[in-house]
């Protein structure tokens, strides 16, 4: 089997529209939580989100091809060409051939649905635009990613709900160990910000009304992220060969299912998935020194994702295991959030900072690990992982060595 | 506390949860009950129908039993009556 290097990244996200820009949020310690101004929130029982703030795809897109792309898949796009651009590709007819791309989406473009849905419900007229149904795919990330470049090879998209994009990470990491493909771009996108969607998630009443604090004592819930994160995966060898520049290495990657309830989250699926991980990649428990939580910020999550952690790590959680939760700055990005997290852990192996918990007030008794409070670290990691732990129960860990 | 308002809170369990109505008292326990935290919102959002108000999450923190519940909609069901203009 072969190793995988990831030579390539991009992003887009409340944090900031390139990686450099986002590097320097999470070192900052920096929140992109704020009033969701993309919707009208009069009538939401939450305010606040962590949008791409004033995002127009009028850099990115023409004004006739934007017309045929939801945000969300525009984001997998911005993201596809910075990873690639970074990555220094140089395509070749046979590369263009064998590459893969695999995306992660939760729910596709549910704003250009919400649209449609408001002119036939809403405002009575009997027509949608005839562009809803391909705009709405969660595929169309994959499918835009794959016109960008020229790229014919295998190419498809994975929804699982917050585990998503771990899920495509994973399983693109799988196909160039295993030899299937040379080059694989992989990531996840989500845009969330659209009125029906966001009255969904009041009803679950999972929505803090302030800010996400994960493994706080006061913590209130969750808040909702936007955005896309890209990457690129190559052989190791390969990528040495052409003298490509590692940002780090996928190590392991292991899954699992909670086979339990459709939204509480299991510890033992979560410690399954984790232990998964570290066995694909042959690590001990003790050798992992960073791990981003998936850490929600809900009651239900963190804790139960202490107790995970716990059951794992063992006496490693209280020496030397340091845990934190970038959705506190980034929010939950849902089918993207695994891989902006993905992302946050590989620039924390090649930076040398560990990214801190924003919003962080007080210690909670269930979520006692060392979770980096509002600051973050420098630190020399050797391997880390990144937890996803998705509703349904379905869970995507990765793990990463440092470059 | 009116026996119509406890009436249709049991009514909304019982409905939500899908079990028999006789099951459902004022003094029963979410936890007799079996209802868990998406059990809950669902119930939630049948009493946000049925009765016509909207329950913030603050007032549903601490709520375990019925008969906060039922508490809960008469005191919202009181101010909603108390904000709406006089005929």
């Amino acid at each position: 089997m072969r190793r995988v290097a990831i030579t390539g990244l991009g992003a887009i996200c409340a944090l900031g529209r390139t990686v450099s820009e986002v590097a320097e949020s999470l070192r900052a310690g920096r929140s992109g939580i704020g009033p969701i101004e993309s919707t009208d929130m009069s009538q939401m029982r939450f305010q606040n989100g962590a949008e791409v703030r004033g995002y127009s795809h009028q850099p990115y897109f023409d004004d006739r091809r934007a017309d045929f792309i939801d945000r969300f898949a525009q984001f997998a796009v911005i993201a596809a060409r910075e990873a690639v651009a970074d990555a220094g590709i140089e395509w070749t007819p046979e590369l263009r051939e064998t590459a893969a791309i695999v995306t992660g989406s939760c729910v596709g473009g549910q704003s250009t649905e919400d649209i449609g849905f408001q002119e036939v419900y809403k405002l009575g007229h009997n027509r949608v635009h005839p562009l809803t149904i391909p705009k709405t795919m969660a595929n169309a990330g994959a499918s835009h990613i794959s016109m960008e470049f020229g790229i014919t090879g295998p190419s498809f998209t994975i929804a699982t709900a917050c585990s998503s994009s771990g899920h495509a990470i994973g399983q693109a990491f799988q196909m160039i160990r295993t030899g299937q493909t040379d080059l694989a771009l992989a990531g996840g996108s989500e845009a969330t910000f659209s009125f029906g969607i966001l009255k969904a998630w009041e009803a679950m009443r999972v929505v803090s009304p302030d800010t996400c604090r994960p493994f706080s004592k006061d913590r209130r819930g969750m808040i909702l992220g936007e955005g896309g994160a890209m990457l690129v995966l190559e052989p190791f060898e390969a990528a040495l060969a052409r003298g490509a520049r590692i940002h780090a290495e996928i190590v392991g990657f292991g899954m699992s299912s909670d086979a339990c309830h459709i939204t509480q989250p299991s510890a033992e699926g979560a410690a399954r998935a984790m232990r998964a991980a570290l066995r694909d990649a042959g690590l001990r428990p003790e050798q992992v020194g960073y791990i981003n939580a998936h850490g929600t910020g809900t009651a239900a999550n963190d804790s139960s994702e202490t107790a995970a952690i716990r059951t794992v790590f063992g006496a490693h959680s209280d020496h030397g295991l340091a845990v934190s939760s970038t959705k506190s700055m980034h929010g939950h990005a849902l089918g993207a959030a695994a891989a902006l997290e993905c992302l946050a852990t590989v620039l924390a192996l090649r930076d040398g900072v560990l990214p801190p918990t924003a919003n962080f007030n007080q210690r909670d008794p269930e979520c006692d690990l060392d979770v980096i409070p509002n600051h973050s670290r420098e630190a020399q990691v050797e391997w880390a992982i990144s937890n996803s732990f998705a509703f349904g129960g379905l869970n995507a860990v990765l793990a990463m060595r440092r470059g | 506390m009116s026996d119509d308002l406890i009436q249709r809170v049991l009514k909304s369990i019982a409905a939500s949860k899908r079990i028999p109505l006789e099951t459902v008292t004022i003094d029963s326990s979410f936890e007799q009950l079996n209802i868990d935290s998406m059990d809950a919102v669902e119930i939630l959002f049948a009493l946000e129908n049925e009765f016509d108000i909207a329950i913030p999450d603050d007032e549903v923190r601490s709520v375990r039993n019925v008969r906060q519940m039922c508490e809960g909609v008469e005191r919202l069901v009181a101010a909603k009556a108390a904000a709406a203009p006089k005929p």
